[in-house]
Order: C-alpha cells, then sequence, then structure tokens
C-alpha cells in the first residue's frame, strides 16, 4: 500500500474579493475543502461597489452576483467573515493558518436580513461601502446583495464617529432572536495544505496631493466614489449629481494618474486600469444624461487590453469623450459656484485653464500602510520597490512554496488578469496537493424531485430592476402586473436584482408557499444567468429545466434606452411569450457520461508546455501537439528581457520537464487532423512523422500562439537599414559593445500598421519590446542615440519603471499624433526620419543608421482552421474569443475547450504563463469529475409517430441516431433510435422529421409554437 | 394569390417581425448589441433555438399565417456552426420554403437569413434596422390570419 500522506486536502484563501472568490470555486470544483477568509462582514470586494466594467459596459453586480451565490451555495465553501489571518505556520501540504474571527453579534443563521433592526437602530456612521458619500446604521448590511445576506454591528465605530451603544433596541425588535450583542472574538485553526492569497490593495488617497484639492472642495471626488455615484443601489440612486448642490454638473473632468506614475507619492508605476476605467466611467455618465461633456486630462491612453483600443475609439467617436493630453499643474474652486478651474499645461508646453463642474480625480491602486504592516509583515512576504509582493516573473503566482497569490495584491491590475492567477494559483494548490485531493469533500445534495407530472400549470414570474439596467427603461411594476393577469401564472413579482442571494431563498420559498411548477425569470440573458437559477429550482425540490428565462434586458431595456414605452411593451410580450412556452416544459433527466480523464494541449509555445506541466502535475494524462519540430513558440525568437527572465534558461529548463514528464506525451511536428465527441469524451487523430496517432481526451486547452506581424511600409524589406523589433532584437543579442560605434542613431517606430483601421488593436508588447531593445542599446555603447516614435507608451504596471530606466540612460521618447504619422525617406546620404513633434511645434528631421518597426504581433492564419474544428469562435482580429472577457478569460462558451497565450491575445511571458495554468485550472474542474451530466436538449422520438424513413439518421452531424427493428404484432417496423450520450441537442433532426415523431427537450413544436403564436 | 384588402401603408406601421436566433452565435450576437447598448428599433422577438438548423419550416410558416410581417433567422458564419453545420442545412431548408412562400402569395423577402457571430453586436443591431426598414416598405404581411377561415 501507498505511504498514507500527511498533506491536508484543504486550502485557505485569504480574500473574498473577484479573485479569492474564482480562486475558491475553482478549487472546491477541483475536489478540496476551501475556507474563504474575509476581513469585511461580505464578500465581493472592490468588484461589488463598480457600477459597470469594461470594455463591455457589463453590469458589475449582475456578472459578479452568480459567483457570490455559487460561494454561499457550494457544501464545499467555507466562509469566515470579519476575520482576518495572523499566522500561517508549517509546511506546503501541511499549514495551520491562525485566524481572528471577529464576532458579528448577528447570528448568520437565524438572520432573515429583515431590516428591522436598522431601522430602529438610532446611530448614524459614514457608510464606507459608499466611500462615506451616504451614511449607515451601526447595524448594516455591507451591500443590498452581499454575501454572507446577514446584518452586522459596528461596535468600533470610525475614530470619529461611535459605533454601537448597546441600546438594545435591534434585540428588542429582532423577531428571530438572531442579535447577540455578547458574541466573543474566536480564535481560529485551520488545518490546510496550501495558502492563496488574495487580500487586494487599495485605492490612493489623493489627499497627500494638495494640488487637486480633494477633501477641501466639495465637487472634487475620486473615480471609485464616482462609480458609487453613477451605480443604482449607489447613495444618489444612479442620478448623477455633485456633491455641492445635488444638481446635475454638465462639464466633468476626469484626470488621469493621480497617484501613479508618480515619484512626488513614491508610486513611479502605473496602474494599469485607470485609463479605461475613466472611459468607462465618461461613456456611462453620459448614458445616464446625454447633456454632460466629459473631457479627460491624460498622459498617454494606456488601452493595451483586448478589445480596449476599439473601446476608447467608440467612446471618442460616439460619446464625444474629449481627451486633453497635458500635466495638470492645479485646481482650484470658484467659491462662489463651487466650479472648479483646472489649471495645466498641454503638449504644446501653453498653459491654460478651464472651468468644470465636477472633478474626477482617477485614482491608482496602492499597498496601503497598513496591509504593508499587518498582513505583509506578519506573514513576512518579500517585497518590491513599490511595497508589492515580489514573484518570480517567470512564476508568477508563487509566494513561496505552498504559498499562492492572485489578483492586485500582487501588483495593480484590472479583473480578467486577477482572474486568470486566481486560477492559476488554485492550479497550483492543486497539484501540490493531488495525492490528497478529494479526500476532505462533499457531495451536494439536493431535496427529492418533486413529481409535477399531472399537476395543472402553476406559474411564478420573477421580474428583475437589474437595478436601473432594466428598471431605468422598463416599467417592471407593469410587467409583474402583466404577469399577473396572464393564464396559469400563480405568483408574481419584481425583484431589484433576482440573481441576489436573498431573491434565490425567495424564489425557492415561493415555489414552495404557492406550491408553483414552473419558474419563469424575466432578467438578463440565460446565456449566463441559467444555472444560477435552475439551482434555485434543485433547492426547491423542482427539476431544474421547468425553469425559462427571458431576455429583457440584453435583448429590450438596453437596445430601446430611449424607448420606454416599446420596451414596456416588448418586456410585456416577451413574458406572455415564455409563458405560453413554459406550460409545456417537462422535467428532464440528464444522462451521465464518463470523463476520459486526459487533456489535449494545442500549440507548445512556453503557454502550451505551461498548461501541459500543470495538468500533468495535477495528475492528469496530457497529450502536446506542436506543429513546429521543436518546442518554445514564439520563445525561440525572445532573447532577453528586462524583468529578470532568463530565457535560455527558461526555454530550456521548460522544454526538459515537459519531455521527461512521466504523463506528459509530446508530438512535434505534428497537427490535429480531425476531432470527434464532445467535453469529457474527445477523440483526436493527430497527424505526426511516424504517422497517426489517436489519442482519447476530455477537455482541449489550445494554445496555438501569435507571430510578429511583418509591415509593407517603411521601405521594409527593401532597405537593409530596416528591421523589425523582433529582427533587432536577434541582432542586439549577438552585438559586443564595440559593434555600436558612438552616436550611431536608432529610431523605433511603434504602432506600426497597428492600431490602425486594417489591425485595429494594440499588441500589448511592442511599447516594452522597444524600451527594452533601447535599453540593451544603449548598455552596449551609451554614446549611441535611440529615439522612440510613440503614440502612447503602454508601459502599464511595474513595466513603468523600464520606461523610466530607459529615459535616464537617455533614450529620447518622441510622441506623434496617430493622423501625423512619422514619415522616412531614403536618399544617398541614407535613410532619414521626418515627424512632426507637438511640443516645439515643428518637424523634426532625425538621419537614421537603424530604422526599427514595432509592429506587434498577429493571429496565425490557421486558427479560423482550428476554430472551426473545435467550434470555437474568433473575434474580428482573428484572435479567440473567450467565453466572457472579465469573468471567463481562458474558458470558450463551448464547454471543455479553453484557451491561453498569445492566441488570446499578444501578452508577456509572464502572462502568458499564468493564463496557461489558469486554463489547467479550469480544464481540472472538469476532469476532476469522473461523471459529467449529458448534454439536456438532446433529442427523442415517439415511437408511435415515427415511420422509419432514417432521413434523421442522414442529417445528424454526430452519428447519434440509428435505427431499430421492432416487431409489432408479427409486422416488422423500423425506428429511430436516440443515442444520449453523442447526440448533442443540435435539433436539426427535429426540423427534418417529416412526421413529427422527433422532438427536442426543451424545444418541442408544443412548446415552441404558443410562443410564436403569441408574438403576432 | 389570396385577395386581401392592404391596410393603407402609412409611417406609422409597425412592422411585427419573429426572430429564431440561434443560441450560440446569433443570440450572442443579440446579447452583445444589449452589452454595447447599440440601439435598434423595437419590432423584433426573439426566439431562442439551439441551432439556425433546428428551425422548421413549419415554425416560419405558422409566425407567417398568424400575421407576422416578417421572420429573422439567425446562425453561425458558414462554416462556424457549433454543430458542424446546422447552419448549411437551415439555409437549404429556407432557400426552398422561401420558392413555396410566393405559392401563398407571401412576398419571400419577408424572411431573412443572415449569419451573426457571437462578436457581431453592431452587425445584428444593423441587421434588425435594416429589416425593419425593409419590411416597413413591403407592408403588412398579406396573407395574416386568412390561413383559417
Amino acid at each position: 500500500m501507498a505511504k498514507k500522506s500527511d498533506k491536508i486536502g484543504a486550502v485557505a484563501v485569504v480574500g473574498g474579493g473577484i479573485t479569492g472568490i474564482q480562486a475558491a470555486l475553482d478549487l472546491a470544483d477541483m475536489g478540496f475543502k476551501v475556507y474563504l477568509l474575509e476581513k469585511s462582514s461580505a464578500i465581493g470586494g472592490v468588484m461589488a461597489q463598480l457600477d459597470k466594467t469594461f470594455p463591455t459596459n457589463d453590469c458589475s453586480m449582475c456578472i459578479l452576483s452568480p459567483k457570490l451565490v455559487d460561494c454561499a451555495r457550494h457544501v464545499n465553501i467555507e466562509l469566515f467573515t470579519n476575520t482576518e489571518v495572523q499566522k500561517i505556520e508549517g509546511k506546503p501540504g501541511n499549514f495551520i493558518v491562525k485566524a481572528l474571527k471577529k464576532p458579528r453579534y448577528v447570528d448568520m443563521e437565524k438572520c432573515t436580513s429583515c431590516g428591522s433592526c436598522e431601522e430602529v437602530c438610532p446611530i448614524k456612521l459614514p457608510n464606507l461601502f459608499e466611500h462615506g458619500l451616504s451614511d449607515r446604521k451601526a447595524i448594516y448590511k455591507l451591500y443590498p446583495q452581499a454575501i454572507p445576506n446577514a446584518y452586522v454591528i459596528d461596535k468600533e465605530g470610525d475614530g470619529k464617529h461611535r459605533g454601537c451603544v448597546n441600546c438594545m433596541k435591534c434585540t428588542d425588535v429582532c423577531e428571530v432572536g438572531a442579535i447577540n450583542h455578547d458574541e466573543k472574538p474566536e480564535n481560529l485553526k485551520l488545518n490546510v495544505g496550501a495558502v492563496i492569497v488574495a487580500t487586494g490593495s487599495q485605492p490612493f488617497n489623493p489627499v497627500i496631493k494638495p494640488e487637486f484639492g480633494y477633501k477641501k472642495y466639495q465637487n472634487v471626488m475620486t473615480s471609485v466614489e464616482f462609480e458609487r455615484v453613477l451605480s443604482a443601489s449607489g447613495p444618489f440612486e444612479g442620478k448623477i449629481l455633485r456633491p455641492s448642490d445635488k444638481k446635475t454638473p454638465k462639464k466633468i473632468a476626469w484626470v488621469h494618474c493621480v497617484g501613479s506614475r508618480d515619484k512626488s507619492v513614491e508610486h513611479e508605476y502605473c496602474s494599469s486600469m485607470c485609463c479605461m476605467y475613466t472611459a468607462k466611467e465618461a461613456v456611462i455618465a453620459k448614458e445616464h444624461d446625454a447633456d454632460i461633456e466629459p473631457t479627460v486630462f491624460y498622459i498617454d491612453i494606456r488601452s493595451f487590453g483586448k478589445d480596449f483600443d476599439k473601446y476608447i475609439d467608440r467612446a471618442k467617436r460616439e460619446h464625444g469623450l474629449r481627451y486633453v493630453r497635458s500635466r495638470i499643474s492645479e485646481i482650484v474652486e470658484n467659491q462662489k459656484t463651487k466650479d472648479l478651474v483646472i489649471r495645466y499645461e498641454d503638449d504644446s508646453g501653453e498653459l491654460k485653464e478651464e472651468t468644470f463642474n465636477l472633478v474626477v480625480l482617477s485614482v491608482g491602486l496602492c499597498i496601503a500602510e497598513e496591509q504593508r504592516n499587518e498582513l505583509i509583515g506578519r506573514l513576512g512576504f518579500e517585497t518590491n520597490e513599490f511595497g508589492f509582493v515580489y514573484t518570480n516573473p517567470d512564476d508568477p503566482v508563487v509566494l513561496k512554496p505552498g504559498i499562492f497569490v492572485a489578483g492586485s495584491f500582487l501588483e495593480p491590475q484590472a479583473i480578467p488578469e486577477s482572474v486568470m492567477q486566481a486560477s492559476a494559483a488554485a492550479a497550483n494548490a492543486a497539484a501540490l496537493l493531488k495525492d490528497v485531493r478529494g479526500t476532505l469533500v462533499k457531495e451536494k445534495q439536493y431535496p427529492a424531485e418533486r413529481d409535477v407530472s399531472g399537476e395543472k400549470p402553476r406559474v411564478g414570474v420573477f421580474v428583475c430592476h437589474c437595478g436601473i439596467n432594466i428598471g431605468g427603461y422598463v416599467d417592471v411594476p407593469a410587467v409583474v402586473k402583466f404577469a399577473k393577469s396572464l393564464d396559469d401564472v400563480a405568483y408574481a413579482e419584481a425583484n431589484l436584482y433576482t440573481c441576489s442571494e436573498d431573491t434565490q431563498k425567495k424564489i425557492v420559498n415561493a415555489i414552495k408557499k404557492h406550491n408553483l411548477n414552473r419558474i419563469l425569470v424575466a432578467a438578463c440573458t440565460p446565456r449566463t444567468h441559467e444555472p444560477l437559477f435552475q439551482k434555485s429550482l434543485r433547492d426547491a425540490g423542482l427539476n431544474p429545466y421547468l425553469l425559462e428565462m427571458t431576455n429583457i434586458r440584453e435583448q429590450c431595456s438596453w437596445v430601446h434606452m430611449d424607448k420606454p414605452k416599446e420596451a414596456t411593451d416588448k418586456a410585456k410580450q416577451l413574458v406572455a411569450m415564455t409563458v405560453a412556452k413554459i406550460r409545456f416544459l417537462q422535467p428532464i433527466q440528464e444522462a451521465e457520461i464518463p470523463v476520459t480523464q486526459k487533456a489535449l494541449v494545442i500549440g507548445g509555445g512556453i503557454a502550451g508546455m505551461t498548461a501541459a506541466l500543470s495538468l500533468a502535475d495535477q495528475g492528469y494524462e496530457t497529450a502536446l501537439v506542436e506543429k513546429e519540430q521543436v518546442l518554445g513558440g514564439y520563445l525561440n525568437k525572445v532573447y532577453y528581457t528586462v524583468e529578470g527572465i532568463e530565457i535560455d534558461q527558461l526555454l530550456k529548463e521548460t522544454v526538459e520537464k515537459v519531455q521527461k514528464h512521466d504523463i506528459i506525451k509530446v508530438y512535434t511536428g505534428s497537427s490535429l487532423v480531425s476531432l470527434n465527441g464532445y467535453v469529457g469524451s474527445y477523440e483526436s487523430e493527430i497527424k505526426t512523422p511516424k504517422g497517426t496517432a489517436n489519442f482519447n481526451h476530455g477537455i482541449i486547452v489550445v494554445t496555438v500562439g501569435a507571430d510578429e506581424y511583418k509591415p509593407n511600409s517603411y521601405l521594409y524589406g527593401k532597405n537593409p537599414q530596416v528591421f523589425t523589433q523582433s529582427e533587432l532584437e536577434k541582432k542586439l543579442s549577438e552585438c559586443l559593445p564595440e559593434d555600436i560605434h558612438d552616436g550611431e542613431t536608432f529610431v523605433m517606430i511603434q504602432c506600426v500598421e497597428s492600431r490602425d483601421e486594417q489591425r485595429p488593436y494594440c499588441s500589448r508588447i511592442c511599447c516594452m519590446q522597444a524600451v527594452k531593445n533601447a535599453i540593451r542599446i544603449k548598455e552596449l555603447n551609451p554614446r549611441a542615440e535611440v529615439f522612440v516614435l510613440y503614440r502612447d507608451l503602454m508601459t502599464y504596471g511595474f513595466k513603468e519603471k523600464f520606461y523610466k530606466t530607459a529615459r535616464e540612460k537617455g533614450v529620447m521618447f518622441l510622441q506623434y499624433d496617430a493622423e501625423k504619422k512619422p514619415i522616412v525617406s531614403a536618399n544617398d546620404d541614407g535613410l532619414v526620419v521626418k515627424m512632426f513633434e507637438p511640443m516645439l511645434q515643428r518637424e523634426l528631421r532625425i538621419p537614421v543608421d537603424t530604422l526599427v518597426l514595432s509592429t506587434g504581433l498577429q493571429p496565425n492564419l490557421d486558427n479560423s482552421v482550428i476554430a472551426q474544428m473545435l467550434k470555437v469562435p474568433v473575434n474580428d482580429d482573428g484572435f479567440f474569443l473567450e467565453a466572457h472577457v472579465k469573468l471567463r478569460p481562458v474558458d470558450f462558451s463551448t464547454r471543455g475547450v479553453f484557451v491561453a497565450g498569445n492566441c488570446h491575445m499578444p501578452k508577456f511571458i509572464g502572462e502568458s504563463i499564468y493564463q496557461a495554468q489558469a486554463a489547467a485550472a479550469r480544464a481540472a474542474t472538469i476532469l476532476a469529475q469522473p461523471k459529467l451530466a449529458a448534454e439536456p436538449n438532446i433529442a427523442v422520438v415517439d415511437e408511435d409517430m415515427c415511420s422509419g424513413c432514417k432521413l434523421c439518421i442522414s442529417v445528424c452531424p454526430y452519428n447519434a441516431i440509428d435505427s431499430v427493428e421492432e416487431k409489432i404484432n408479427g409486422k416488422t417496423v423500423v425506428r429511430a433510435r436516440v443515442n444520449e450520450g453523442l447526440c448533442q441537442g443540435c435539433g436539426v433532426c427535429v426540423a427534418t422529421c417529416p412526421s413529427g415523431a422527433m422532438q427536442q427537450r426543451g424545444f418541442k413544436d408544443e412548446q415552441i409554437l404558443p410562443m410564436v403564436e403569441e408574438t403576432v | 394569390m389570396i385577395e386581401k384588402e392592404k391596410e393603407p401603408k402609412t409611417e406609422e406601421f409597425e412592422p411585427k417581425i419573429v426572430g429564431f436566433l440561434c443560441n450560440w452565435c446569433s443570440y450572442a450576437g443579440a446579447d452583445l448589441a444589449g452589452t454595447s447598448r447599440i440601439q435598434y428599433p423595437p419590432n423584433v422577438r426573439i426566439i431562442r433555438v439551439m441551432c439556425s438548423g433546428s428551425v422548421d419550416s413549419m415554425y416560419i410558416l405558422r409566425a407567417l399565417l398568424e400575421g407576422a410581417d416578417g421572420v429573422f433567422i439567425g446562425g453561425c458564419h458558414p462554416g462556424d456552426c457549433h454543430y458542424i453545420d446546422g447552419n448549411y442545412k437551415a439555409r437549404r431548408r429556407i432557400v426552398l420554403l422561401k420558392d413555396i412562400l410566393n405559392t401563398f402569395g407571401i412576398e419571400k423577402e419577408r424572411v431573412w437569413v443572415r449569419w451573426i457571430s457571437a462578436s457581431e453586436g453592431q452587425k445584428f443591431a444593423e441587421t434588425m434596422r435594416e429589416m425593419t426598414e425593409e419590411i416597413r416598405k413591403l407592408g403588412p404581411n398579406p396573407i395574416a390570419k386568412q390561413w383559417n377561415i
């Protein structure tokens, strides 16, 4: 017998923001017990405070809420709120986490969140969730959708304001006796195998920058405060008002880089997400009130993420955002009007001033003093020069053996990166604890399903306000009233957020109380929220397929914003159509399909190799297919970095690990030629130099990379002095100092044939590549001249420091406008670059020895072939399109297929590494299960009606139908038969069947036709 | 052809359009139009189906006979079908159906098939605008509710 492991199949996740939530959910789904520790009284973190998210303008709470609810419901996640970690002892695989759980003074099991206590509480304090823009009571709920959905008492106050005074009014009024003023703090000792730290960072407090007038002038606010102003559940209920007079401001200014890229406050890094959230806030403000005139004062527009450039373009074109490249000297208030005068220097160096009604400071993120002293100091983590924790750039989420890190605790960054790191940290923990996976978990038990056959339909209708996302345009109470008037509707109600945890309880209770047997949710798209509501039905003992959603947000309120009457009429009709269908819904029992617990990774670059290693380290046999003869992909064209990654070593070691791994099978010079099957059970045919190999697997990770774009302009390919950045990098890697002579001039042009109409995306990495190569040249010979001609310098996050290094070494950065691109000409004297310099307001003429073009990456041309084979989408630029840009950044909508690396969008090595680990984690949530529920909406045959014509067999794309012969009354009859495991539920056979014998579950003729009739 | 008194074509005529959208591409594209807040006329009523290939001719006929002024079928781009080739099957079936429509006295221009991907919110909104205008020009469906007489 194998030696019993002393490892523990549980993980502590510290921090309950979106990062911690994602890590917790992934680990719990991979078969680990999770303790989720959160310092405040509810999980959700900063994302719960945001109004919308860029670049999709999705409502932040709406996409977060299902994850909160999943966390609350997951049998293998134990939530500790008001809890702070004190100490981590032990060794990888077996730690003791000591934490202090502060009293809540409210019993979470008993509290029904009725709010009576809040009404009677006499104590008022500033509401910190609303950044003090409104007040709350001493007994309060952090925010309306808070998980755990229970009240908490603030006994401490905030220094200036006292907290609870023990008046006991809440105790008297609480009908369920949930309040316990004598609750004591509790010392927790959690035995875990690994720890993930995701405690986040904090917004910069601009009080220490007096020139901006924050806290001095009422109408100067921070961007995080403005998020709450925008929010429907915020202090002004989604109305754009300024603090001084509660009037709608017309001219609003946003000021970039407050507390970022700023030496005076020792924050010489970029906070990465402020450029984009500023554009988003301005766009949304404009959407609230079309008369608002937004102006953005900026240094660079760092739109380096996927589809960010397009977002900025639309913000300028369609929403009239005005961008002013400038440096601000000060903001002063007009004491009479409370308007603000911004004094600034524009890009020609001219001093100007302009008056605004409201100023929003786009603040960056930082590690606050107390965070540094408490958590980081207490736990003894290594930090970088900016006070953030330090990790190796080629092992980005490993803090110490067994202790992993993710999210903005590591570096200021936006949600997708945080979510990817969360999954990556989960993958690392899962690899460490693979031997004890599944040892501490329970299986979720649902109540027995109620038999509803024979019951008359009793429909419950839940109509969502979605804050003001629906309620602002559709008359929700009128829709509810209309729903009540429909036949078979037994119950209808409106909800502020139907997806919140308390509404799930309401749905469950309503099902029981009103004996409902069909549930209609009129809210957002079923593509994101159907699983959430299906679980509520299961919790109430109803079959989950007795749920139907109708989409009155994406396909109604959001697309008819200026037509409230028509939008309301449409919403009513959509409800009527869905009621017409829902009456005929029947319970569905899915078949179970066994999972082949093996993985296929396509593409053997750093992302592919990392994904394969992560999967194999978690115990899943993996095949890695690479079309080139050698592994390494684009890494073979990278020679050095400035962040401290030794490329040669990384490449050599990673390739070795992959090749020597017991359960990784490497196929180089090979390609996938055919793919059959579906999630859990794929069959692949791989063409290898030695013939065809067959491989069966449960999931697929796509990591096919991208390549440098070769330009057609600037004499590239025609003049021997013109190179791309990568070509230069190769040359420099072979250069000796004496190869570069004094005064030798290098000019680098950024965004060549990039960020234009043909290739309207930013490649993210080229600015840094230019900075890196420029530094290299200066290191080889400081007397060489290097000019970088750029549009916006995308040295985001901590990369900003290398931009500074380059400037200090004398590299000249000259900004050009997209409308006035540099011009290159060649004559007998050599190459000359001409460009208009805005600061000098004149044309510069630079004779050049070496011209370097930054062109960015382009997706592989065969992406579309792979996309078609795998049935996954690519975006307009040819990069693979993930399921959701914010919260599902490595998943495809097609279950069982995942993406990582440059084929998703251009990115740095460290980013590819954590994204690949994230893909492996997400894949492992499937591979960890021996069985999966098969597709529910499959085809079924009514045998009495089937004539045995076999037309269905000929059209089925999955060979899921065969024919059987039966003897009935001595006669042989032929019938179609559907293989439940193979049918994927497309319904093509249904439309083909001439007799109506073939029907698709959930989309039967008797369900669709009443909908059709209701449309007219 | 069945005689029917045509309602006067006025500016007020708001066509009723029934849209069958496949879950994976067109429905997602329509969602993206929403998240991008791209506005289009409120004339379409969307019915989600798993694949354009599952749209039975009967659904289209029933919609037209019930009085819909237009029927829209949205699927994945050729080659991109989530179910391999359901969209090709839809296309073939609807080409045939359109020929038959003339027999009923229904202009075949009332039935539109378009390929709209999950990333084409703009295209979905544009298509809805265009279709609403085209059907408005065609006027009300001449055969509405005549079939059951």
